[in-house]
């Protein structure tokens, strides 16, 4: 096909693949470029970004700064901070995959017939609004729920002061959990679908109990979607604020929350954008990460 | 006492029967082979030896006890699987060392052990390499390693060189021999293919549609098929069906329409039957312009209606007087011929002994 353009194998796979460069250009890099340009300048007096170049009044503030960077690394709140939300999202992608693993490996050696339909009740959720999920949860934890009665009844029982659950740490984590679910079940699922279970057969007949079959075949294979599934969870996981803001209490501010803040009612767009950039170097490094330990698996 | 013993075992899917009534024992140290064309049920019985598939009927007897209820990773008896399921995380040697890990064989002693069943297949040096870094017959080899590594009782290879290209099977097949003879463990094999199932095997059972049809040596399932599936299934043979003109003894005088009568051995149990089936292998059928051995009781005259050639020998089909079509095979290297002998159309006679033929009762 591209015979007769007398393409360059090089030319034909630049031109395969600059549709998603140039997405990747404008919805990434540019973004991330104004960013970082932003990240060093002053704050305007109204919100927005001080000039570059001033008009010559000597308090004005204008031009380049290293000051927001030197705020970041000045106060330790802020590394606090970040400590905090590394702390939820770590809990609630190690929470997904106890919860996603069983179900994922249910529905991968379930029959043909019901995987497809097992697949739409894990996606099903994504079919109503977000907000309105999580809004959903502050009724079910709230004092007055069936669940919250029933949950301080069963610790009465145990001899323990009720708790309140809603607008705790509690219930920002469960409701991280809920939201990011799928999309560790999802990975999981298409990864241990995939499974020869010849290889089963094969470990068994060597000797190898449930147990064995599980820790030394099932998992160490399944370890991509792992990977896949704990990224997927985690990034998203690192700089969510609409979760913390509805369920969390004062003092459940994460990272997504304190950047919403600067840009919205602190109207501090160069130290959001300090905020944000560490964020992603973050996560990028999460990332990377992940994908180095899956390649050192050779899977 | 046998070391297997398969006790009238059926395995029914629904309303079809996979195996039906098979009984067979196993001497320890044998080299025996299920052969059988697809679908025939050798993978289920195979199965249920090893513990994956359950009899719906009869009994399976490992070593004097009785297997029911006992899972696969109980059972003594290690499988090669068509497809060798190698562990594609493990290496070699990693792959090797499961089944001594599972069974508790002391950490010290792996080492040592895996590098013995490397040897015995020839695979050192390979300990490093994961299963895809390998090739087909390498990964066979790693497979029957993995399962022959802490010495089982029972080995069932199920189709174990069918992926493999002709020239390695035959070195696998050479490579199978020896090691078995050298591990004296009891191999079960399973095979479609009849000249692979003749090359390894001390005793073969022929099955079909879920029974065994014979279970004999080679050279006896070759020379004596006791039925015409055996013989059309084990070697090229010309089956003609015929009447009994008359029962001398051993030896039979046929009718064969097309042909006309016809002297032949008869298979024990033939006596009394008037129909049934003469089975008369190719190579054992003289071909030539006029027939000089005298030994040949049967001869007809005819043409050649086609031949194909196969390197080592050539097929002919001899259409004979009457009109039936006879095959006959003849060896490439007779007489200092290069080529063919003959061409179709050319008038040729050909005939055989009195005891190259076999009849089978129907
Ligand atoms: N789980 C099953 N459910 C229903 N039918 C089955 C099942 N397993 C096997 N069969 C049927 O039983 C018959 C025997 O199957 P089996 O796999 O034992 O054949 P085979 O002799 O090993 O053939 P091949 O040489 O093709 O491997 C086949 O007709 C197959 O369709
Ligand atoms: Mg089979």
């Amino acid at each position: 096909m591209f015979g007769g353009l007398a393409m360059s194998p090089r030319a034909a796979r630049l031109w395969i693949s600059s549709p998603p460069l140039v997405y990747l250009l404008v919805f990434f890099a540019i973004p991330a470029l104004i960013m970082v340009l932003a990240s060093f300048r002053y704050a305007g007096e109204l919100g927005g970004l001080a000039p570059l170049v001033g008009s010559g009044d000597p308090d004005e503030l204008a031009g380049l700064t290293l000051e927001n960077y030197q705020r970041f690394f000045g106060d330790s709140i802020y590394l606090e901070l970040f400590l905090k939300s590394f702390l939820y999202a770590s809990t609630t992608t190690v929470l997904c995959l106890v919860l996603a693993y069983p179900l994922a490996l249910t529905i991968a050696r379930s029959h043909a017939k019901w995987r497809d339909l097992l697949v739409l009740l894990v996606i099903l959720p994504f079919w109503s609004n977000f907000l309105i999920r999580v809004y959903a949860w502050m009724i079910i934890l709230g004092p007055q729920s069936a669940f919250t009665r029933v949950f301080n009844g069963a610790l009465g029982l145990a001899g323990i002061e009720p708790v309140a659950l809603l607008f705790s740490p509690v219930a920002v984590v469960i409701g991280l959990v809920y939201v990011h679910l799928p999309f560790m079940v999802l990975p999981l699922y298409a990864n241990l679908e995939k499974h020869d279970p010849s290889l089963l057969d094969a470990a068994q007949d060597l000797g190898a109990g449930a147990w064995q079959r599980f820790w030394r075949v099932t998992f160490p294979l399944s370890l991509p979607g792992v990977y896949a599934g704990a990224a997927l969870v985690f990034i998203p996981a690192l700089g969510i604020f609409a979760i913390p803001d509805i369920l969390g209490g004062t003092d459940g501010l994460l990272v997504g929350n304190v950047i919403k803040q600067q840009f919205l009612d602190a109207r501090d767009w160069p130290f959001g954008s300090v905020l944000s950039i560490v964020l992603t170097v973050l996560a990028v490094l999460f990332a990377g990460m992940a994908a180095w330990v899956a390649r050192g698996q050779r899977l | 006492m046998a070391l297997l013993e398969i006790r009238s075992v059926t395995r029914r899917f629904r309303d079809f029967v996979a195996v039906d009534g098979v009984s067979l024992s196993i001497q320890a140290g044998e080299f025996f082979t299920l052969l059988g064309p697809s679908g025939c049920g050798k993978t289920t019985l195979l199965r249920m030896i090893a513990g994956f598939d359950q009899p719906d009927g009869g009994q399976i007897v490992i070593d004097g006890k009785d297997m029911a209820g006992v899972p696969p990773e109980e059972r003594n008896v290690h499988t090669v699987f068509q497809s060798y399921a190698l562990f594609p995380h493990m290496t070699v040697e990693q792959n090797i060392a499961f089944p001594l890990k599972m069974s508790r064989c002391p950490a010290g002693e792996i080492g040592a052990r895996v590098r013995e069943a490397l040897d015995d297949v020839s695979l050192l040096g390979m300990e490093k390499r994961f299963p895809n870094e390998l090739s087909g017959g390498q990964r066979q080899r790693v497979a029957v390693a993995r399962a022959l590594v802490n010495r089982p009782k029972l080995l069932l290879l199920d189709e174990p060189l069918a992926a493999l290209d002709a020239k390695l099977k035959e070195k696998m097949q050479l490579e199978l021999i020896a090691l078995q003879k050298e591990v004296g463990i009891t191999f079960i094999y399973v095979t479609h293919d009849q000249e692979e199932a003749l090359a390894l095997s001390h005793r073969i059972a022929v099955m079909n549609k879920g029974r065994v049809e014979q279970l004999d040596e080679p050279a006896v399932l070759y020379s004596a098929p006791k039925n015409r599936f055996v013989a059309d299934f084990i070697g090229e043979c010309n089956l003609l069906d015929c009447t009994v003109a008359l029962q001398d003894g051993g030896t039979l005088d046929l009718d064969v329409a097309q042909l006309g009568r016809v002297r032949a051995a008869g298979v024990e149990g033939s006596a009394g039957a008037t129909q049934g089936t003469l089975a008369l292998r190719p190579e054992k059928v003289s071909i030539a312009r006029a027939l000089a051995d005298e030994t040949c009781v049967n001869r007809f005259r005819g043409k050649v209606h086609d031949y194909l050639y196969t390197g080592d020998v050539t097929l002919y089909i001899v259409e004979v007087e009457g009109g039936r079509r006879i095959e006959v095979m003849l060896p490439n290297n007779a007489v200092g011929r290069s080529s063919k002998f003959f061409e179709p159309g050319d008038a040729v006679e050909i005939g055989w002994r009195e005891d190259a033929g076999h009849f089978l009762r129907d």
